[in-house]
């Protein structure tokens, strides 16, 4: 993560040339203040522009800080240590932002429950405002991206446009409808469906575990919002074709042929064969 | 006779081919309706596919999409990919009978597939039906050919990685393997011209030489007569069922419909191949779960269990034995699977016709390599869906390959062994009921303290199914004419030791008398008792 | 062929009754005392058979089925006007598709029931028996066949005037020749062995995102990051596919230290960024699923795992050579570009590949 920060500071120049002409000056503003809010002083010129977009200014306080904190103390720093800087047992946390806190724990993936190819998906642990005091709290640390803003939340982007880019950058290990995949010894990519905007949102913007880091360099915030109105699309279009099979392609449908189709139609052969009484 | 037909008659004399056939007789049993059940699938195929290509472009001109499907509007893609879409999205009854089309296709090979399992556990491919098992084989191969260049004409990203893999196994042939891929595809992988030569496969020419071959497999179905299994009243020299005209034709008709309809109801309830999911064909996305129609399944599985770095350089000359070795293993099964027949004749020698089926326990080596092959096939078949396995009985997916490599070299002789020993000890029992008659649940004391159960005896029927069963010996080596032993000879007699070694012979007419003796004693002393 | 049993009487089994001919049983066994054929157990009579109100009762269901059938084709005829396709709504494609499909199944299901109901509960259901006889034809006929053919080639010379045979089998297999040649132009001109080893890849060639083809500054890619990668100049390529089938990279940031460069590849990577033909060398995947802790790379068609960390070395699935690493640097003002075009060809192998 530090390279993150050092790659991102000289890059800024550039992206915000690029991107001054869609930016409504408040944007601006609120960044800055997002940036004095959460980590004061300096830490305020090294703010990504990866991770500009944020909602969390309003919502975040000291008093957040300080119960983020004990939540911390109690519940993560036995394999993160004391002061967020890791431990044999976990990574150090110090500037991974918000946006990783808030997936990692909102999606109960945190706190680990056991030692495995990976976090897997658990029954969430802490309420909203729990975990967003304990993302407070590690933002606090060090400057990481941050939860994204709810413009881009709303599905309401280029479906066709996040098709593609989905098919490019997630679909090799997600499936092209998001139903997940295998990765190497027993790690996978979770299936995509019912899962909320701002997890995906945030996992391509943190990278968590072993997906990679999708920046707002490589996939920009709209292209982020396009992804999500497609997949948002899929979950509210079911296929015309009728029952999906679970997505899962050729495989799911050879099963289901052999065994409903006909498995089906030898029942039949048996009634047609069979003497009438 | 009706005026009709009289006409038709004086202009074709097809009085006789109804005089003929008309009252030929079939045998009724469930097994015997597989194959049907593949000719309604490819009937289905045909009208389905023919509405298909009314509406389909087998182009790969490069298009930009303005249908109705929101996700893929703006995206470049081929006129082969918009017209599919068309027809899925745009025209009533198109998506449905695409799905018919697909579904029927599933449906086709595996009926083939399970019409050719039943011929071969019940040795009906044995004289005079050895030539009808191998253009059945053929008939097989076309339809997979069938599938395949279907699969890959919507030109979606799924079906263009399965040609980019068919690309790379091609290229790995060796000495020719790169000229092969290159004037297959018109130049350089993709091209613009695959879509449109598998178009001509997929509607012509090999839909012309199904219905050739399938026109020689039906001729001499009715030529052989068919087959039918051992039972009272029937003989070598007879076939017992129902007469065409009406039974036959009423039943398998019906059936064609039932087919037919359950065809139509899976297509216009299930999705298959939701290529707008998949997008158009470009060569730098996959998708997770990459996989072929099921029936290509084995030779993906074959590609994948060839373990890292089987590829030398001979010479200069780069040598892929990591797809050589699938191909030759590809091939080893299907070769064996096409001459089983001839291979099998040569061993026993036997020259009769055989119209009575074998029950596959009464041919234990036989169903033990049939067994031992549907092994290999069903570890090949796994392997290409083994990432599937893994996230979905949360393995890891290295163990799932290991274990597939596993199956795939010792699971043949496993099963080959488990197979023989059930089937020989299913003989025993069989031995047993001819005789000693059922078990009939009822205990009754001896006098002398010794409890036995009461068998009831076999009716005159049901022991003619169990004793009337073929049994060969191992061959004895002798010298020929010139008094010598051939080497050919010698691995004939031990392939025949081998398939005849461990047998049960059938129960004879001697051993009958002999046992009913016994047990007449034993019982009446049991009921003397009472 | 095993001639030893020619003095065993080929009556056959008691399986197979006996054929007039003498026909090698090869090793089978003939019993000595075979079992007698009891014959056809007797015929069991239907309740359809036996009581009228049930036949009619059949007879009623099997048209029942057949007039429902014709309710059931009209219905899909209704439903295909009245569920049309609504632009942009695939809701209205299902609903077309389920009626539709319904409607056409459920009459054709009820034909096929009928039928089939109507055979076995009204048709005769006693078995009947037809005798076979051997496959081969007569004796006298085979005669008169071989006849013909002796006469064919009597007349015709045919196996006599050695000369016409011959040369009319060479003229066979001469004729095929045209046939098998005429298919060279299915592919151009162009040697593949030489197209297969460029790609649009050269010195100074810019790093793209795809499919927007904007240029990657090196400071963007962070720690962690994948970018799937396209020539700048492939967009504006003529044969965009096939170049991109090639030419497809991607682009990963890994700690600097963790990279095993071999020997002079040290310069082909800017501060841990590697670039990695994305074209599997086992039969051209496109490998793309990366793991950014373990910097495994994986290929989704046939699981071939790559070591980022080791320059792509093969580690697990059937690949044998390592991904084609892309050499780059940056330009000027940060932009990542190619150092060269790949130094072997990507993609699957092939025979002349190492020459």
């Amino acid at each position: 993560m530090i390279s993150h920060k050092t790659a991102s500071s000289s890059g800024r120049s550039a992206k915000k040339s690029k991107r001054s002409g869609r930016r409504s000056p408040l944007a601006t503003v609120s960044l800055i203040v997002v940036g004095l809010l959460t980590t004061g002083g300096a830490y305020a010129l090294f703010t990504s522009t990866a991770t500009a977009d944020t909602n969390t200014a309003s919502s975040t306080s000291q008093s957040q800080v300080n119960e983020g904190k004990k939540l911390f103390a109690a519940n993560c720093a036995t394999c993160h240590g004391m002061a967020a800087s890791g431990s044999s047992a976990g990574p150090s946390l110090i500037g991974v932002g918000s946006a990783a806190v808030d997936f990692q724990v909102g999606t109960g993936r945190m706190p680990l429950a056991a030692d495995g190819p990976q976090a897997e998906q658990k029954p969430v642990q802490f309420t909203n405002s729990q975990t967003q005091a304990m993302a407070a709290y590690i933002a606090s640390l060090g400057t990481g991206p941050s939860e994204p803003a709810s413009k881009y939340l709303k599905a309401d982007g280029n479906a066709a446009k996040g098709a593609e880019l989905f098919r490019i950058n997630c679909a090799m290990c997600h499936n092209v409808a998001g139903a997940g995949g295998a990765l190497t010894e027993g790690k996978f990519a979770p299936s995509l469906k019912g899962v909320s905007s701002k997890h995906i949102y945030e996992a391509m913007l943190t990278g968590p575990q072993n997906m990679p880091v999708f920046n707002d360099l490589n996939i920009k915030p709209q292209e982020k919002a396009d992804i999500i109105t497609y997949l948002k699309y899929l979950e509210k279009n079911p296929s015309p074709g009728g029952f999906q099979l679970g997505d899962l392609g050729p495989v799911s449908e050879g099963l289901f042929i052999w065994i409903f189709g006909l498995g089906a139609i030898v029942a039949v052969t048996v009634w047609l064969t069979a003497r009438s009484n | 006779m009706g005026a009709a037909a009289n006409y038709i008659d004086e202009r074709t004399s097809i009085s006789g081919l109804v005089k003929e056939v008309g009252r030929k007789i079939f045998p009724d049993h469930w097994s015997f309706m597989l194959g049907e059940v593949a000719l309604y699938s490819f009937v289905v195929i045909l009208l389905s596919g023919t509405f298909l290509t009314f509406f389909f472009q087998p182009s790969m001109a490069e298009v930009t999409y303005q249908g109705s499907y929101v996700p893929l509007k703006g995206i470049d893609m081929s006129a082969a990919m918009q017209s599919t879409l068309n027809i899925s999205f745009d025209i009533r009854g198109g998506l449905l009978f695409r799905q018919i089309h697909h579904w029927a296709a599933l449906l086709f090979i595996a009926a083939i597939g399970l019409h050719m399992l039943r011929i071969y556990f019940t040795g009906a491919f044995r004289k005079p039906r050895e030539l009808n098992w191998f253009i059945g084989f053929v008939l097989f191969i076309l339809a997979l050919a069938e599938g395949f260049t279907g699969y890959s004409l919507p030109d979606d990203l799924l079906s263009g990685n399965g040609l980019r893999i068919i690309d790379g196994m091609v290229k790995g042939i060796p000495v020719i393997g790169v000229w092969i891929s290159y004037l297959l595809f018109g130049g350089e992988f993709p091209g613009t011209a695959i879509v449109s030569r598998l178009y001509s496969l997929h509607i012509m020419l090999l839909p012309a030489l199904l219905i050739a071959m399938l026109g020689a497999h039906l001729l001499l179905l009715v030529i052989n007569k068919h087959t039918q299994w051992a039972g009272p009243g029937k003989t070598n020299d007879n076939v017992v069922g129902v007469p065409v005209m009406p039974v036959f034709a009423a039943k398998a008709g019906g059936f064609f419909f039932i087919v037919f309809g359950v065809i139509v109801l899976i297509a216009s309830l299930f999705t298959i191949n939701p290529i707008w999911n998949y997008g158009p064909y470009d060569p730098s996305p996959v998708s997770a779960g990459t996989q072929p129609d099921w029936y290509i399944g084995f030779a993906d599985g074959a590609l994948r269990l060839a373990p890292p770095h089987w590829e030398v350089v001979w010479g200069g000359y780069t040598v892929s034995f990591n797809i050589l070795v699938p191909i030759v293993v590809l091939v080893g099964l299907l070769g064996t699977v096409a001459f089983y027949p001839f291979i099998e004749g040569w061993i026993t020698g036997d020259k009769r016709e055989h119209h009575i089926l074998d029950r596959p326990r009464n041919a234990p080596t036989r169903t033990a390599v049939g067994a031992a092959l549907m092994t290999l096939y069903a570890a090949l078949w796994g392997a290409a869906s083994s990432d599937l396995m893994a996230t979905h009985f949360k393995l890891s997916i290295d163990q799932v390959i290991h274990v597939m490599q596993f199956l795939t070299v010792i699971g043949p002789f496993i099963a080959f062994w488990i197979t023989k020993r059930v089937c020989l000890g299913l003989q025993k029992k069989d031995r047993e009921i001819a005789l000693h008659g059922h078990e009939s649940g009822r205990i009754v004391r001896l006098p002398g303290g010794e409890y036995i159960e009461v068998h009831t005896p076999l009716t005159e029927y049901e022991r003619w199914t169990l004793v009337s069963f073929n049994e060969y010996e191992p061959l004895m080596v002798r010298p020929n004419e010139r008094g010598v032993v051939t080497p050919l000879e010698r691995i004939r007699a031990s392939i025949s030791g081998f398939f005849f070694e461990d047998r049960i012979s059938p129960v004879t007419k001697a051993e009958i008398e002999a046992s009913h003796h016994e047990s007449h004693g034993a019982i009446e002393e049991g009921s003397g008792g009472h | 062929m095993a001639d030893h049993d020619d003095e065993a009487p080929a009556t056959g089994s008691a399986v197979e009754k006996s054929e007039p001919q003498k026909i090698s049983a090869g090793t089978a066994v003939i019993p000595t005392d075979p079992f007698e054929n009891p014959g056809e157990p007797p015929h069991r009579l239907r309740i359809t058979d036996k009581d009228p109100a049930e036949e009619k009762k059949a007879a009623r269901q099997v048209s029942t089925l057949f007039f429902l059938s014709i309710i059931f084709s009209c219905l899909a005829v209704a439903a295909y006007i009245a569920f049309p396709i609504k632009e942009g709504d695939t809701g209205s494609i299902r609903l077309n598709n389920l009626f539709l499909g319904l409607g056409i199944a459920l009459g054709l299901l009820s034909i096929g029931i009928g039928a089939v109901h109507w055979s076995k509960t009204l048709m005769p259901a006693q078995e009947i028996t037809e005798m076979r006889h051997l496959t081969k034809g007569s004796d006298a006929t085979r005669a008169k066949a071989a006849e013909v053919f002796e006469l064919g080639n009597k007349e015709s010379g045919f196996g006599r005037r050695s000369l016409i045979r011959n040369s009319l089998i060479g003229a066979m297999v001469a004729f095929v020749l045209p046939g098998v040649v005429i298919f060279r132009d299915l592919g151009p001109k162009v040697d593949p062995n030489v197209v297969l080893r460029h790609t649009l890849w050269k010195k100074g060639m810019h790093l793209t995102i795809d499919p927007t083809g904007t240029r990657i500054k090196a400071s963007d890619v962070t720690l962690g990051s994948a970018f799937h990668v396209i020539p700048e100049s492939l967009l504006k390529s003529d044969d965009l596919l096939e170049e991109k089938a090639k030419a497809a990279v991607l682009l990963m940031r890994l700690n600097p230290d963790d990279l095993h460069e071999p020997k002079g590849r040290e310069n082909w990577q800017y501060n841990g960024i590697v670039a990695y033909s994305k074209i599997c060398t086992h039969v051209g995947c496109p490998v793309a699923l990366y793991e950014q802790q373990t910097h495994h790379l994986l290929c989704p068609c046939h699981q071939s795992t790559f070591d980022v960390t080791e320059n792509c070395k093969v580690i697990f699935g059937p690949a044998s050579r390592p991904l084609p690493q892309l050499p780059i640097t940056v330009d000027a003002d940060g932009y990542l570009v190619a150092q060269s075009d790949f130094h072997e060809p990507v993609g699957p192998s092939f025979w002349e590949r190492d020459r």
